[in-house]
Protein backbone atom coordinates (compact mmCIF):
# COMPACT_ATOMS: atom_id res chain seq x y z
CA UNK A 1 0.00 0.00 0.00
CA UNK A 2 2.71 2.37 1.26
CA UNK A 3 5.01 1.23 -1.78
CA UNK A 4 2.15 2.05 -4.41
CA UNK A 5 2.70 5.77 -3.19
CA UNK A 6 6.29 6.10 -4.33
CA UNK A 7 6.63 3.43 -7.41
CA UNK A 8 7.86 6.31 -9.55
CA UNK A 9 4.50 8.11 -9.41
CA UNK A 10 5.57 11.21 -8.15
CA UNK A 11 7.78 13.76 -8.58
CA UNK A 12 10.12 16.80 -7.77
CA UNK A 13 9.16 19.38 -10.81
CA UNK A 14 11.44 22.13 -9.14
CA UNK A 15 13.44 23.21 -7.23
CA UNK A 16 15.50 26.66 -6.65
CA UNK A 17 17.29 28.62 -3.65
CA UNK A 18 16.99 32.15 -2.70
CA UNK A 19 19.79 34.00 -2.63
CA UNK A 20 21.79 32.46 -0.02
CA UNK A 21 25.22 33.80 2.14
CA UNK A 22 26.20 36.39 4.56
CA UNK A 23 24.41 39.88 4.14
CA UNK A 24 22.02 39.13 1.71
CA UNK A 25 19.33 41.47 3.28
CA UNK A 26 16.20 39.46 2.92
CA UNK A 27 13.20 38.78 5.27
CA UNK A 28 12.34 34.92 5.68
CA UNK A 29 9.27 35.83 3.56
CA UNK A 30 11.02 37.38 1.00
CA UNK A 31 13.73 34.27 0.94
CA UNK A 32 10.68 32.18 1.08
CA UNK A 33 8.76 34.21 -1.61
CA UNK A 34 12.05 34.37 -4.23
CA UNK A 35 12.50 30.45 -4.07
CA UNK A 36 8.88 29.73 -4.72
CA UNK A 37 9.05 32.31 -7.57
CA UNK A 38 12.36 30.34 -8.79
CA UNK A 39 10.81 26.81 -8.34
CA UNK A 40 7.34 27.20 -10.15
CA UNK A 41 9.57 28.80 -12.91
CA UNK A 42 12.18 25.82 -12.96
CA UNK A 43 9.26 23.80 -13.07
CA UNK A 44 7.01 25.75 -15.79
CA UNK A 45 4.09 25.40 -13.13
CA UNK A 46 1.31 28.04 -12.30
CA UNK A 47 1.22 29.47 -8.91
CA UNK A 48 -2.20 28.55 -9.28
CA UNK A 49 -2.05 24.75 -10.01
CA UNK A 50 -0.12 24.87 -6.50
CA UNK A 51 -3.53 23.55 -4.35
CA UNK A 52 -0.47 22.24 -0.96
CA UNK A 53 1.92 24.88 0.89
CA UNK A 54 4.12 23.58 3.25
CA UNK A 55 6.36 25.54 5.18
CA UNK A 56 8.98 25.84 7.71
CA UNK A 57 10.43 28.72 9.20
CA UNK A 58 10.28 28.08 13.16
CA UNK A 59 7.77 31.42 12.69
CA UNK A 60 4.21 31.20 14.38
CA UNK A 61 2.28 29.43 11.16
CA UNK A 62 4.83 29.46 8.58
CA UNK A 63 2.36 27.64 6.17
CA UNK A 64 -0.60 29.95 6.82
CA UNK A 65 1.84 32.23 6.22
CA UNK A 66 3.59 31.88 3.18
CA UNK A 67 0.21 30.71 1.20
CA UNK A 68 -0.69 34.43 2.49
CA UNK A 69 2.36 35.83 0.99
CA UNK A 70 2.40 34.30 -2.06
CA UNK A 71 -1.99 34.38 -2.69
CA UNK A 72 -2.41 31.03 -2.48
CA UNK A 73 -5.08 29.47 -1.02
CA UNK A 74 -4.41 26.06 -0.45
CA UNK A 75 -6.52 22.75 0.13
CA UNK A 76 -3.28 20.73 1.85
CA UNK A 77 -0.96 22.28 4.56
CA UNK A 78 1.50 20.74 6.63
CA UNK A 79 4.43 22.10 9.08
CA UNK A 80 6.51 19.43 10.36
CA UNK A 81 8.42 20.60 12.97
CA UNK A 82 11.12 18.08 13.27
CA UNK A 83 14.72 20.36 12.70
CA UNK A 84 16.72 19.70 9.76
CA UNK A 85 15.11 16.94 8.32
CA UNK A 86 11.94 17.89 7.93
CA UNK A 87 12.33 19.19 4.34
CA UNK A 88 12.47 14.80 3.27
CA UNK A 89 9.69 14.42 5.30
CA UNK A 90 7.55 17.24 3.55
CA UNK A 91 8.51 15.60 0.36
CA UNK A 92 7.32 12.18 1.91
CA UNK A 93 4.18 13.89 2.93
CA UNK A 94 3.63 15.52 -0.27
CA UNK A 95 3.75 12.10 -1.84
CA UNK A 96 1.05 10.64 0.34
CA UNK A 97 -1.14 13.83 -0.58
CA UNK A 98 -1.00 13.77 -4.13
CA UNK A 99 -1.26 10.31 -4.15
CA UNK A 100 -4.37 10.28 -1.61
CA UNK A 101 -5.82 13.09 -3.92
CA UNK A 102 -5.84 15.39 -1.01
CA UNK A 103 -3.77 17.74 -3.61
CA UNK A 104 -1.88 18.11 -6.69
CA UNK A 105 0.99 20.50 -6.45
CA UNK A 106 2.47 20.57 -3.58
CA UNK A 107 4.85 24.05 -2.58
CA UNK A 108 7.86 22.82 0.15
CA UNK A 109 9.57 26.13 2.10
CA UNK A 110 12.33 27.65 3.94
CA UNK A 111 13.75 30.44 4.98
CA UNK A 112 16.28 31.68 7.63
CA UNK A 113 17.91 34.68 8.46
CA UNK A 114 20.36 32.74 11.04
CA UNK A 115 23.06 35.13 9.73
CA UNK A 116 21.95 38.42 10.12
CA UNK A 117 20.27 37.04 13.49
CA UNK A 118 23.70 36.32 14.92
CA UNK A 119 21.75 33.32 16.61
CA UNK A 120 24.56 31.06 17.85
CA UNK A 121 21.69 28.17 18.22
CA UNK A 122 19.93 26.42 15.15
CA UNK A 123 17.50 24.46 14.14
CA UNK A 124 14.39 25.91 15.67
CA UNK A 125 16.09 28.44 17.63
CA UNK A 126 17.52 26.09 20.58
CA UNK A 127 15.39 24.76 23.84
CA UNK A 128 12.21 26.36 25.20
CA UNK A 129 12.70 27.35 28.80
CA UNK A 130 9.40 24.86 29.03
CA UNK A 131 11.65 22.00 27.66
CA UNK A 132 13.05 19.51 29.93
CA UNK A 133 16.08 20.07 28.17
CA UNK A 134 16.26 24.13 29.55
CA UNK A 135 16.54 22.17 33.03
CA UNK A 136 18.99 19.30 32.75
CA UNK A 137 20.96 20.31 29.96
CA UNK A 138 21.63 24.09 29.53
CA UNK A 139 22.76 24.80 33.33
CA UNK A 140 25.70 22.81 32.36
CA UNK A 141 26.48 25.25 28.98
CA UNK A 142 25.99 23.12 26.43
CA UNK A 143 26.70 24.60 23.39
CA UNK A 144 24.06 23.60 21.33
CA UNK A 145 23.95 21.70 18.67
CA UNK A 146 27.33 21.53 18.59
CA UNK A 147 28.20 20.09 21.85
CA UNK A 148 25.64 17.29 21.39
CA UNK A 149 27.67 16.33 18.63
CA UNK A 150 30.84 16.46 19.52
CA UNK A 151 29.43 13.92 22.40
CA UNK A 152 28.51 11.45 20.02
CA UNK A 153 31.74 11.91 18.11
CA UNK A 154 33.71 11.58 21.08
CA UNK A 155 32.18 8.11 21.90
CA UNK A 156 32.55 7.68 18.39
CA UNK A 157 36.41 7.95 18.58
CA UNK A 158 36.65 5.90 21.78
CA UNK A 159 34.03 2.93 20.83
CA UNK A 160 36.17 2.39 17.12
CA UNK A 161 39.07 4.48 17.01
CA UNK A 162 38.01 6.88 14.51
CA UNK A 163 40.37 10.08 14.32
CA UNK A 164 40.10 13.96 14.10
CA UNK A 165 42.42 13.41 10.56
CA UNK A 166 39.74 11.39 9.75
CA UNK A 167 36.81 13.05 10.59
CA UNK A 168 38.74 16.34 8.81
CA UNK A 169 38.75 14.32 5.41
CA UNK A 170 34.78 15.00 5.38
CA UNK A 171 35.45 18.95 5.78
CA UNK A 172 38.29 18.50 2.95
CA UNK A 173 36.29 16.21 0.39
CA UNK A 174 33.08 18.68 0.64
CA UNK A 175 35.69 21.41 0.30
CA UNK A 176 36.93 19.90 -3.00
CA UNK A 177 33.20 19.74 -4.08
CA UNK A 178 32.26 23.69 -2.99
CA UNK A 179 35.36 24.80 -5.32
CA UNK A 180 33.59 23.50 -7.93
CA UNK A 181 29.87 24.90 -7.19
CA UNK A 182 29.47 28.69 -7.93
CA UNK A 183 26.75 29.09 -4.78
CA UNK A 184 28.93 28.01 -2.00
CA UNK A 185 30.40 30.24 0.08
CA UNK A 186 33.41 28.67 1.22
CA UNK A 187 35.06 27.77 -1.87
CA UNK A 188 39.06 28.18 -1.13
CA UNK A 189 40.62 24.60 -0.76
CA UNK A 190 41.43 22.97 2.65
CA UNK A 191 43.63 20.47 3.98
CA UNK A 192 43.27 17.98 7.02
CA UNK A 193 45.91 19.97 9.55
CA UNK A 194 43.82 23.11 8.03
CA UNK A 195 40.94 21.51 9.95
CA UNK A 196 42.89 20.12 12.85
CA UNK A 197 44.48 23.94 13.43
CA UNK A 198 41.09 25.36 13.14
CA UNK A 199 40.31 26.68 16.71
CA UNK A 200 38.61 23.82 18.92
CA UNK A 201 35.05 24.73 19.46
CA UNK A 202 33.85 21.50 21.65
CA UNK A 203 36.12 18.85 21.20
CA UNK A 204 37.01 16.88 19.13
CA UNK A 205 35.28 19.31 16.46
CA UNK A 206 37.35 22.41 15.74
CA UNK A 207 35.49 25.25 13.74
CA UNK A 208 36.20 23.53 10.40
CA UNK A 209 34.28 20.04 11.74
CA UNK A 210 31.33 22.91 11.98
CA UNK A 211 28.75 23.99 9.40
CA UNK A 212 28.37 27.44 8.34
CA UNK A 213 25.91 30.02 9.57
CA UNK A 214 23.75 31.65 6.60
CA UNK A 215 21.01 33.27 5.39
CA UNK A 216 19.13 31.50 3.20
CA UNK A 217 15.61 30.32 1.07
CA UNK A 218 14.65 27.49 -0.74
CA UNK A 219 11.49 25.65 -2.62
CA UNK A 220 10.50 22.34 -3.84
CA UNK A 221 7.69 21.78 -6.36
CA UNK A 222 6.13 18.62 -5.95
CA UNK A 223 3.54 16.74 -8.27
CA UNK A 224 2.63 13.42 -10.01
CA UNK A 225 5.19 11.74 -12.66
CA UNK A 226 2.13 12.29 -14.96
CA UNK A 227 1.70 16.05 -14.63
CA UNK A 228 5.20 16.37 -14.52
CA UNK A 229 6.19 14.75 -17.36
CA UNK A 230 4.34 17.74 -19.20
CA UNK A 231 6.65 20.27 -17.24
CA UNK A 232 9.56 22.44 -18.55
CA UNK A 233 12.18 20.09 -16.81
CA UNK A 234 12.90 16.34 -16.52
CA UNK A 235 11.13 14.59 -13.20
CA UNK A 236 13.18 13.27 -11.03
CA UNK A 237 11.30 10.41 -9.21
CA UNK A 238 10.25 10.25 -5.33
CA UNK A 239 11.77 6.50 -5.00
CA UNK A 240 11.09 5.90 -1.40
CA UNK A 241 10.99 7.45 1.65
CA UNK A 242 11.89 6.63 5.40
CA UNK A 243 11.76 8.26 9.08
CA UNK A 244 12.61 7.46 12.52
CA UNK A 245 13.54 9.26 15.66
CA UNK A 246 14.81 8.25 18.86
CA UNK A 247 14.92 11.03 21.18
CA UNK A 248 15.10 14.63 20.93
CA UNK A 249 17.72 15.88 23.30
CA UNK A 250 20.95 14.39 23.49
CA UNK A 251 21.13 13.48 27.52
CA UNK A 252 18.41 10.90 26.19
CA UNK A 253 20.11 8.94 23.26
CA UNK A 254 20.82 6.20 24.54
CA UNK A 255 23.74 4.64 22.03
CA UNK A 256 25.32 7.82 20.98
CA UNK A 257 26.77 6.16 17.85
CA UNK A 258 23.93 4.33 16.25
CA UNK A 259 21.09 6.73 15.02
CA UNK A 260 17.69 6.05 13.70
CA UNK A 261 19.26 6.57 10.44
CA UNK A 262 19.67 2.49 10.49
CA UNK A 263 15.60 2.26 10.44
CA UNK A 264 14.41 5.37 8.22
CA UNK A 265 17.60 4.23 5.60
CA UNK A 266 16.04 0.57 5.72
CA UNK A 267 12.10 1.91 5.17
CA UNK A 268 13.18 4.31 2.18
CA UNK A 269 15.41 1.46 0.49
CA UNK A 270 12.77 -1.09 1.04
CA UNK A 271 10.15 1.19 -0.44
CA UNK A 272 12.75 2.14 -3.38
CA UNK A 273 13.50 -1.32 -3.96
CA UNK A 274 17.09 -0.13 -4.90
CA UNK A 275 20.03 -0.93 -2.44
CA UNK A 276 23.24 1.21 -1.24
CA UNK A 277 25.37 -0.07 -4.68
CA UNK A 278 22.94 1.64 -6.54
CA UNK A 279 23.38 4.76 -5.41
CA UNK A 280 25.21 7.58 -7.30
CA UNK A 281 25.02 10.51 -5.06
CA UNK A 282 24.46 11.08 -1.54
CA UNK A 283 23.79 14.16 0.47
CA UNK A 284 23.60 13.66 4.20
CA UNK A 285 23.09 16.33 6.44
CA UNK A 286 26.29 17.77 7.08
CA UNK A 287 25.94 19.91 10.38
CA UNK A 288 29.32 18.44 11.41
CA UNK A 289 31.44 15.98 10.21
CA UNK A 290 30.90 13.29 12.30
CA UNK A 291 27.36 13.13 11.13
CA UNK A 292 28.26 12.24 7.63
CA UNK A 293 30.25 9.78 9.20
CA UNK A 294 27.88 7.98 11.60
CA UNK A 295 25.09 8.62 8.52
CA UNK A 296 27.20 6.10 6.14
CA UNK A 297 27.40 3.56 8.43
CA UNK A 298 24.01 3.52 9.77
CA UNK A 299 22.93 4.17 5.86
CA UNK A 300 24.71 0.84 4.64
CA UNK A 301 27.65 1.93 3.04
CA UNK A 302 29.71 0.92 5.54
CA UNK A 303 30.00 -1.11 8.67
CA UNK A 304 29.72 0.69 12.15
CA UNK A 305 32.45 1.43 13.46
CA UNK A 306 34.33 1.64 9.66
CA UNK A 307 32.62 4.94 8.66
CA UNK A 308 36.30 6.82 9.73
CA UNK A 309 38.62 5.06 7.16
CA UNK A 310 35.71 4.70 4.66
CA UNK A 311 35.60 8.50 4.70
CA UNK A 312 39.95 8.24 3.96
CA UNK A 313 41.50 8.97 0.86
CA UNK A 314 38.79 11.10 -0.81
CA UNK A 315 36.50 8.65 -1.39
CA UNK A 316 33.61 11.26 -0.80
CA UNK A 317 35.14 13.56 -2.96
CA UNK A 318 35.15 14.22 -6.69
CA UNK A 319 36.72 11.62 -8.63
CA UNK A 320 36.28 9.39 -5.39
CA UNK A 321 34.05 6.36 -5.12
CA UNK A 322 31.03 7.68 -3.34
CA UNK A 323 29.96 11.29 -4.18
CA UNK A 324 28.98 12.98 -1.21
CA UNK A 325 27.72 16.04 -0.51
CA UNK A 326 28.60 17.44 -4.02
CA UNK A 327 27.48 21.07 -3.57
CA UNK A 328 29.63 21.46 -0.68
CA UNK A 329 27.25 21.25 1.81
CA UNK A 330 26.42 22.89 5.24
CA UNK A 331 30.39 22.72 5.76
CA UNK A 332 31.33 24.85 2.93
CA UNK A 333 28.11 25.80 0.59
CA UNK A 334 25.33 27.09 2.81
CA UNK A 335 23.47 27.01 6.54
CA UNK A 336 20.87 28.89 6.90
CA UNK A 337 19.84 26.96 10.13
CA UNK A 338 18.38 24.04 8.69
CA UNK A 339 20.08 22.06 5.68
CA UNK A 340 17.40 19.10 4.37
CA UNK A 341 15.86 21.08 1.72
CA UNK A 342 19.15 22.21 0.07
CA UNK A 343 20.23 18.71 0.00
CA UNK A 344 17.00 18.08 -2.25
CA UNK A 345 17.79 20.56 -4.57
CA UNK A 346 21.35 19.18 -4.76
CA UNK A 347 20.51 15.76 -5.57
CA UNK A 348 17.38 17.01 -7.77
CA UNK A 349 20.30 18.99 -10.28
CA UNK A 350 22.60 15.98 -9.97
CA UNK A 351 19.80 13.61 -11.26
CA UNK A 352 19.03 16.30 -14.15
CA UNK A 353 22.43 16.62 -14.88
CA UNK A 354 22.86 20.85 -14.08
CA UNK A 355 25.74 20.50 -12.21
CA UNK A 356 28.28 21.64 -14.44
CA UNK A 357 31.66 21.20 -13.09
CA UNK A 358 30.70 19.43 -10.46
CA UNK A 359 27.73 16.93 -11.98
CA UNK A 360 28.47 13.00 -11.12
CA UNK A 361 28.73 11.67 -14.20
CA UNK A 362 25.75 9.31 -15.15
CA UNK A 363 23.72 9.92 -11.79
CA UNK A 364 20.82 8.16 -11.82
CA UNK A 365 19.88 6.94 -8.26
CA UNK A 366 20.84 9.70 -5.73
CA UNK A 367 20.35 8.99 -1.39
CA UNK A 368 18.96 12.23 0.24
CA UNK A 369 19.33 11.91 4.15
CA UNK A 370 18.04 14.70 6.82
CA UNK A 371 19.21 14.97 10.36
CA UNK A 372 17.25 16.88 13.09
CA UNK A 373 17.99 18.25 16.38
CA UNK A 374 20.46 16.59 18.28
CA UNK A 375 20.88 13.48 16.13
CA UNK A 376 17.34 13.36 16.78
CA UNK A 377 15.39 13.22 13.66
CA UNK A 378 16.12 10.86 10.43
CA UNK A 379 14.83 11.26 7.18
CA UNK A 380 15.76 9.70 4.32
CA UNK A 381 14.36 10.01 0.55
CA UNK A 382 15.61 7.96 -2.52
CA UNK A 383 15.57 9.99 -5.75
CA UNK A 384 15.94 8.78 -9.27
CA UNK A 385 15.61 9.66 -13.06
CA UNK B 1 28.46 4.98 50.13
CA UNK B 2 25.53 7.55 50.14
CA UNK B 3 26.18 11.26 49.67
CA UNK B 4 25.54 12.75 52.86
CA UNK B 5 22.58 15.50 52.37
CA UNK B 6 23.75 19.04 54.24
CA UNK B 7 21.65 21.91 54.35
CA UNK B 8 22.47 24.44 51.63
CA UNK B 9 23.73 27.42 53.86
CA UNK B 10 22.79 30.57 51.04
CA UNK B 11 25.21 32.71 52.77
CA UNK B 12 27.85 30.86 50.74
CA UNK B 13 26.27 32.49 47.53
CA UNK B 14 26.57 35.81 46.98
CA UNK B 15 23.18 36.91 45.69
CA UNK B 16 22.81 38.08 42.12
CA UNK B 17 26.52 36.52 41.47
CA UNK B 18 25.39 33.97 38.78
CA UNK B 19 24.38 34.47 35.65
CA UNK B 20 23.96 31.29 33.72
CA UNK B 21 21.23 29.76 32.76
CA UNK B 22 18.83 28.46 35.39
CA UNK B 23 16.54 25.37 35.61
CA UNK B 24 12.96 26.95 36.35
CA UNK B 25 11.37 24.11 38.36
CA UNK B 26 8.32 22.52 37.21
CA UNK B 27 5.69 20.17 38.91
CA UNK B 28 7.48 17.23 37.33
CA UNK B 29 10.97 18.78 38.62
CA UNK B 30 10.53 20.44 41.90
CA UNK B 31 11.09 17.65 44.31
CA UNK B 32 14.32 16.47 42.42
CA UNK B 33 15.32 20.49 43.13
CA UNK B 34 14.73 20.70 46.11
CA UNK B 35 16.61 17.55 47.19
CA UNK B 36 19.73 19.48 45.10
CA UNK B 37 19.35 22.31 47.41
CA UNK B 38 20.05 19.99 50.19
CA UNK B 39 23.10 17.87 48.59
CA UNK B 40 20.79 15.10 47.70
CA UNK B 41 20.54 13.39 44.38
CA UNK B 42 17.45 11.96 43.87
CA UNK B 43 15.78 9.89 40.77
CA UNK B 44 12.46 8.23 39.92
CA UNK B 45 11.48 4.75 40.12
CA UNK B 46 8.82 3.52 38.41
CA UNK B 47 5.93 1.40 40.91
CA UNK B 48 5.38 -0.54 38.17
CA UNK B 49 8.13 -1.77 36.41
CA UNK B 50 10.86 -0.72 38.69
CA UNK B 51 13.01 0.48 36.07
CA UNK B 52 14.81 3.78 37.38
CA UNK B 53 14.43 7.29 35.13
CA UNK B 54 16.24 10.57 34.45
CA UNK B 55 14.88 13.31 33.36
CA UNK B 56 11.55 13.25 36.59
CA UNK B 57 8.60 12.86 34.33
CA UNK B 58 4.81 12.26 35.51
CA UNK B 59 4.70 8.89 33.42
CA UNK B 60 7.06 6.13 33.33
CA UNK B 61 8.76 5.74 29.48
CA UNK B 62 9.17 2.35 30.11
CA UNK B 63 5.26 1.44 30.86
CA UNK B 64 2.91 4.73 31.33
CA UNK B 65 2.95 4.00 34.95
CA UNK B 66 1.75 7.19 36.52
CA UNK B 67 2.39 5.95 40.27
CA UNK B 68 6.56 6.37 41.07
CA UNK B 69 9.13 6.79 44.16
CA UNK B 70 11.58 8.84 44.49
CA UNK B 71 14.89 7.11 45.48
CA UNK B 72 18.29 8.65 46.45
CA UNK B 73 20.95 7.59 43.80
CA UNK B 74 24.66 6.42 44.90
CA UNK B 75 25.69 10.02 43.42
CA UNK B 76 28.68 7.65 41.88
CA UNK B 77 28.67 6.67 38.06
CA UNK B 78 30.52 6.50 34.75
CA UNK B 79 31.55 9.03 32.23
CA UNK B 80 29.74 7.62 29.11
CA UNK B 81 30.57 10.28 27.13
CA UNK B 82 32.25 14.08 27.41
CA UNK B 83 33.12 17.41 25.16
CA UNK B 84 35.31 20.12 26.39
CA UNK B 85 33.93 23.50 25.09
CA UNK B 86 36.27 25.88 24.93
CA UNK B 87 33.71 28.78 23.00
CA UNK B 88 31.51 29.94 25.78
CA UNK B 89 27.71 29.28 24.63
CA UNK B 90 26.59 32.50 26.69
CA UNK B 91 28.72 35.15 28.01
CA UNK B 92 27.83 33.75 31.60
CA UNK B 93 30.37 30.53 30.45
CA UNK B 94 33.05 32.77 29.28
CA UNK B 95 34.94 32.98 32.73
CA UNK B 96 35.00 28.92 32.74
CA UNK B 97 35.99 27.71 29.42
CA UNK B 98 37.52 25.17 28.37
CA UNK B 99 35.16 23.23 30.49
CA UNK B 100 33.91 20.29 30.32
CA UNK B 101 30.00 18.83 29.54
CA UNK B 102 29.78 15.12 30.05
CA UNK B 103 27.13 12.34 29.91
CA UNK B 104 27.17 10.15 33.16
CA UNK B 105 25.90 6.56 33.57
CA UNK B 106 24.28 6.76 36.98
CA UNK B 107 24.75 3.04 38.52
CA UNK B 108 21.31 2.96 38.77
CA UNK B 109 21.05 3.07 35.03
CA UNK B 110 19.98 6.37 34.28
CA UNK B 111 22.31 8.95 32.01
CA UNK B 112 22.35 12.41 33.03
CA UNK B 113 23.85 15.32 31.57
CA UNK B 114 26.16 17.67 34.02
CA UNK B 115 29.90 18.58 34.60
CA UNK B 116 33.00 17.18 35.65
CA UNK B 117 34.83 19.72 37.65
CA UNK B 118 37.44 19.48 40.20
CA UNK B 119 39.89 18.53 37.58
CA UNK B 120 42.19 19.51 35.08
CA UNK B 121 39.83 18.73 31.55
CA UNK B 122 42.85 16.92 30.29
CA UNK B 123 42.72 13.92 32.51
CA UNK B 124 39.42 13.34 31.76
CA UNK B 125 38.44 9.98 30.31
CA UNK B 126 35.33 7.77 29.03
CA UNK B 127 34.70 5.38 31.23
CA UNK B 128 36.39 6.71 33.86
CA UNK B 129 34.45 6.79 37.90
CA UNK B 130 32.41 9.57 38.82
CA UNK B 131 30.70 10.83 41.93
CA UNK B 132 28.65 13.57 42.40
CA UNK B 133 29.10 17.20 43.91
CA UNK B 134 26.76 19.96 44.55
CA UNK B 135 27.51 23.40 43.56
CA UNK B 136 25.14 26.17 45.44
CA UNK B 137 24.94 28.96 42.45
CA UNK B 138 22.06 31.00 44.03
CA UNK B 139 20.43 30.43 46.82
CA UNK B 140 17.56 28.88 45.34
CA UNK B 141 19.20 26.48 42.60
CA UNK B 142 22.11 23.86 43.90
CA UNK B 143 23.58 21.98 40.44
CA UNK B 144 24.54 18.40 40.80
CA UNK B 145 27.63 18.05 39.39
CA UNK B 146 30.18 15.51 39.20
CA UNK B 147 34.41 14.81 40.12
CA UNK B 148 36.37 11.66 39.13
CA UNK B 149 35.87 9.41 42.11
CA UNK B 150 39.12 8.52 44.07
CA UNK B 151 41.49 6.38 42.04
CA UNK B 152 39.95 7.38 38.72
CA UNK B 153 42.48 9.45 37.30
CA UNK B 154 45.49 7.75 36.25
Amino acid sequence: MLRNAFQRKMAIAGVAESECGHGVGLTILQHQALAAKRALDDAGIDKEEVDAVMAVDFLGLPSLQVAEYLGIKPRFTDTTVTGGSAFETLVEHAVLGISAGLCDVALITYGSTLWSDRRRVTEGGGVDTRMPAAQFESPYGDLSPVSAYALAANRHMHEYGTTGEQLAEVAVSTRRWAALNPRALMREPITISDVIQSPMISSPLHKLDCCLMTDGGGAVVVTSAERARDLRRPPVYVLGSGFSSTHLSISQMRDLTTTGAVDSGRRAFEIAGVTNADIDVVEIYDSFTISVVIGLEDLGFCKKGEGGSFVQGGRLGPEGELPTNTSGGGLSYTHPGALGLFLIIEAVRQLRCDCGERQVAGAEVALVHGIGGWLSSHATLILGR
Amino acid sequence: MVVEPRDADPREVEMGSYEGPLPKPDKDSEVYWEAARRHELLVQQCSGCKRFRFYPRSVCPNCLSDEFQWRPATGRGRLYSFTVIHRAPTPSFRDQVPYVLALIDLDEGVRMMSNVIECDPDVVRIGMRVEVVFEDVTPEITLPKFKPSAGAVD
